[in-house]
């Protein structure tokens, strides 16, 4: 799998660069800034970008400008945003056009190498990855305005929650160390009381949730 | 130092000139009627309380009497903004609230701008009230010449004399009329005029030339403590955060890692217990650093301006809140940066206290002002002093010459505004 590769300071992106490759990734390119990250994405055309909000030259969002640029370009292309804070705003314009193969997740998660590369092929694959602290955000923030979050148990909002990160039912199965059938119940259970479709995509399922998270503003 | 407003200018357009004359007469007759008596008792309680001061008396009156003439004068500068057009500026020094009646005199009697209000009084009496006179009486001499003419020359003594002329049969008394005409056309231009004369010389007495000046540097004086204060105060936080927080957890982290390499060989499961215990504490000691960095300049807003930022801010909070943001460019980092903690803390504030669903943020930029304004549908009763938040942020807006204002009635709604005189980038 080809990955182009944005980040400005020179150890993560080292550390990144060894950190795929040694995960089975090719190193298509890693660029240092904004215009090169551009020109790289146009030309090689990788199977995913893993891009630094934050890039030279204007050390603004540059990294978040270009890919949802390249995006623009090039529909579906699959991005995962590292960000050393993570912000709705940004998870938002990310998920703004609906084509999923989106991620965004806090730089501290490659502490957990195993989680982190997942979230590079979940994201390469179509699916999505949303950093936890964005969910968190989310589910706070409507709980504390929404009924229908309160008719959930504990159990159900803690499946939701790993849900809306972009798990599939196997990954929340082995999270939380119950059986898979126990979260296919669970989140049978969490769509009908938020009175959503039921959709064997990964992709989608996020993405209602997210929506529906994202609802009456 | 005066300085024209629109309501000298406007007056004849609006009113026309008849109009503007007569208002300029009554002017002069309530002037009049003010300027006399309120400076000849202003004058003579200043003078007698001055003179009372070696036996004590003085000292408990002074303080009293001099507040009376300044805000006497204040009326005045109020009456020459409004009716005249001309800005006298303000440039009492503060006294402390608590201070006792001898500093207090004394205090007062220090200040440059109590002399100017104790030798503006005579001046006031003669020159003020003869201006004062004339523009109330130039419209209305004219009238009597017309009267003459019309007839009431037969019922005067002979030989009255209108202006410089004797009135003794119907052509002298046209003659009168003449002069009358003339004079009412001169009263056309000099009524008005003599009024604004009348304030001019007020400004002139009243108002030091370094007026403006004197009070920007005591503003700037008070607004540089407080950011000075401000700063250091910040300083100490972040230096706490990051001793207390980030920190200690890097020593922790630094003291586990060295445990596990002694315990590598010997006890590998507790090294990896161990070894998981420091990616804890490197996370954390992650998560307190960007909180540090959040409450020091948030990245949204390093990245992406002032609306932005607020926006982002917006969505954390758990109440429906619409921001509304017309900005054309980017104000200053400091500026943003002050505008933004602003609104941080009135949304907080709101939250926490106004039981508000909904909060409307309005941001805009316009005249050299950045504007906004926060209004939430709360129980309103919020007020920028008693310890509220709302007091502080007043104080680091006052850095950038900025101000705040609060409407919140009991009941609600309540809404902020604030002004930050900026210009975009």
């Amino acid at each position: 799998m080809r990955v182009v590769l944005a980040e400005d300071l020179f150890l993560l992106r080292d550390g990144l660069v060894r950190l795929l490759e040694a995960h089975d990734f090719e190193i298509a390119a890693a660029v240092e800034t904004g215009p090169e990250l551009s020109r790289a994405l146009a030309e090689l055309r990788p199977d995913v970008a893993v891009v630094d909000v934050r890039l030279p030259p204007t050390l603004t969002d540059e990294g978040l400008q270009c890919a949802l640029q390249a995006r623009r370009d090039r529909p579906g292309l699959p991005v995962l945003v590292l960000s050393q804070h993570v912000e709705q705003l940004y998870a938002r314009e990310l998920l703004a056009d609906g084509t999923g193969g989106v991620g965004y997740l806090l730089k501290d998660r490659v502490f957990d190498a195993e989680q982190f590369v997942d979230a590079v092929r979940r994201v390469a694959s179509g699916g999505t990855a949303m950093d936890p602290q964005v969910i968190q955000q989310l589910l706070s923030r409507r709980a504390a305005e929404d009924r229908p979050l309160e008719r959930l148990t504990p159990r159900e909002l803690e499946v939701l929650e790993l849900m809306a990160q972009g798990r599939t039912n196997a990954a929340i199965a082995g999270r939380l160390v119950v059986t898979e059938r126990a979260i296919a119940k669970h989140t049978a259970n969490i769509f009908a009381k938020l009175s959503l479709e039921v959709s064997d995509d990964d992709n989608r399922r996020v993405l209602a949730v997210l929506a529906y998270l994202d609802r009456g503003r | 130092m005066s300085i024209e407003t629109q309501s000298s200018t406007q007056g004849p357009r609006t009113r026309g000139r008849a109009g503007n004359v007569a208002l300029s007469g009554a002017r002069g007759l309530a002037l009049m009627f003010i300027s006399l008596p309120g400076a000849v008792i202003c004058f003579c309680f200043t003078l007698v309380s001055i003179a009372l001061i070696p036996i004590g008396v003085g000292i408990v009156t002074t303080p009293w009497v001099l507040a009376g003439v300044r805000s006497f004068a204040d009326r005045r500068r109020l009456l020459a903004a409004e009716w005249g057009g001309v800005r006298i500026p303000r440039a009492y020094r503060p006294l402390p609230e608590d201070a006792n009646p001898w500093a207090r005199t004394f205090g007062m009697l220090r200040d440059p701008a109590t002399w100017r209000d104790i030798r503006w009084l005579p001046v006031d009496m003669t020159a003020g009230f003869v201006t004062a006179l004339v523009a109330f009486a130039l419209p209305l001499y004219p009238l009597e010449g017309f009267a003459i003419a019309a007839g009431l020359w037969r019922v005067l003594p002979d030989g009255y004399w209108y202006g410089f002329v004797k009135v003794t049969d119907q052509t002298s008394a046209f003659y009168a009329a003449g002069l009358g005409a003339v004079l009412l056309v001169a009263a056309l231009w000099l009524a008005p005029l003599l009024l604004r004369a009348h304030f001019r010389l007020t400004g002139a007495v009243l108002g030091s030339g370094q007026g403006e000046l004197a009070e920007r540097v005591r503003v700037l004086t008070e607004t540089r403590r407080d950011a000075v204060d401000t700063s250091a105060a910040e300083l100490r936080r972040i230096e706490r955060d990051l001793h207390d927080g980030a920190q200690a957890r890097l020593v922790a982290m630094g003291m586990d890692l060295g445990t596990v390499e002694a315990l590598l060989e010997k006890d590998p499961d507790k090294a990896r217990e161990l070894l998981a215990q420091a990616r804890r504490s490197s996370a954390d000691a992650l998560t307190e650093l960007r909180e540090l960095v959040r409450g020091i300049h948030p990245p949204v807003l390093a990245e992406r301006g002032l609306g932005d930022a607020v926006r982002a801010l917006a969505l954390r909070l758990p109440v429906t809140i619409e921001v509304e943001v017309d900005l054309p460019g980017r104000a200053e980092a400091p500026v943003e940066s002050a505008a933004y903690f602003a609104v941080s803390e009135i949304l907080t504030n709101a939250v926490k206290h106004s039981g508000a669903d909904r909060i409307w943020i309005d941001i805009h930029h316009g005249e050299g002002l950045l504007r906004v304004s926060v209004t939430d549908n709360g129980k309103g009763g919020a007020s920028i002093g008693a310890g509220s938040g709302l007091a502080g942020v007043e104080r680091r807006l006052g850095t950038f010459d900025g101000v705040l204002a609060v409407s919140s009635p009991a009941g609600g709604p309540t809404m902020v505004t604030m002004e930050i005189p900026c210009v975009l980038s």
